[in-house]
């Protein structure tokens, strides 16, 4: 099967449904090994237990600005390829992104509360990460607010590609200026700074998160071609004539 | 496993992401039984797509 065959929605539907519940029990076996290492993982030196707030906040962090780039390449597959999926891609992964975004903001706050000694402090890497959070909210009211498909797709894809310009902002926000948030400890030039005690654990949650990520967001796809298959048919069944 | 004096903080961060999670799998899992009985509900009321295969068919 080539990526052109998956750009038949049913086709894409049969393929969903053969390979969801491998995902699901892949995601579920790697959730319960990372939790495991996690609650296994000793206590840092300085921050204590409060290290394993890291294994949670971590991999939702960095789901949030995965989820905006794969929305933008959607963005880029909507605008230039008009790929029939495309638009489908993006409206079913932008509330699964708002939930990863909304988890890194709390989890993270939850851990400056012991560490920095504060919830929240407007600094550059909390507030990028706030505005991508209103950016998801903002987009999902847009696909909500305008109910020909096509249109909105047109319209969010235009949004999504706008708001990309955030992710590098987010990204480097800890290296350009002088922030409260740590700067990059796992993915940097040189190398993790992190013992293997904690990055072994905090990589094996963030492909638990990734394949969660996936199988939802495969399934939001599935559920996004019934919906527009139920619009086609309301519509279908409008314009019959009444006996 | 001791949690230390911040035990409260880390019990919550897991609960809240457990909680957010769950509630995301629920909704995805029910709006995909909702989109598949109001396929079957048009399909009943003679309503069929062009290429006549059946609206809820996922294969």
């Amino acid at each position: 099967m080539t990526l052109i065959d998956l750009a038949n929605p049913t086709r894409f539907l049969s393929l969903t449904a053969k390979i969801l519940p491998w995902l699901a029990a892949a995601t579920a076996i790697l959730l319960a090994i990372g939790l495991y290492q996690s609650a296994m993982a000793p206590d840092d030196y300085q921050q204590g237990a409060t290290v394993k707030i890291m294994f949670i906040h971590v991999p939702n962090a960095w789901l949030s600005m995965f989820v905006w780039g794969v929305m933008s390449l959607s963005a880029l597959g909507t605008l230039v390829w008009r790929h029939p999926l495309a638009d489908v891609s993006a409206k079913a992964a932008a509330p699964i992104g708002a939930a990863f975004t909304f988890l890194a903001l709390v989890t993270g706050s939850l851990w400056g509360r012991p560490m920095w000694g504060t919830y929240w402090e407007w600094d550059a890497r909390l507030t990028s990460v706030l505005i991508l959070f209103l950016m998801y909210l903002g987009l999902i009211a847009l696909w909500r607010a305008v109910e020909d498909p096509s249109r909105a797709a047109r319209a969010a894809a235009v949004l999504t590609l706008v708001g990309a310009i955030n992710i590098p902002i987010i990204k480097f926000s800890v290296d350009w200026w002088n922030t409260l948030h740590q700067p990059a400890s796992v993915l940097r030039m040189g190398g993790s700074t992190l013992d293997k005690a904690f990055l072994i654990p905090l990589l094996v949650m963030a492909v638990a998160f990734s394949l969660l990520f996936i199988t939802l967001h495969l399934a939001a796809m599935r559920n996004e071609i019934l919906r527009r298959r139920v619009r086609a048919l309301q519509m279908q069944q409008a314009s019959q004539p009444r006996a | 496993m001791s949690l230390g004096p911040y035990a409260s903080f880390i019990v919550w961060s897991y609960l809240l992401v457990a909680v957010v999670v769950l509630i995301l799998i629920g909704w995805i899992a029910l709006d995909y039984r909702q989109q598949r009985a109001r396929l079957r509900d048009l399909e009943a009321s003679g309503v069929t797509r062009r290429s006549g295969r059946g609206a809820a068919d996922l294969s």
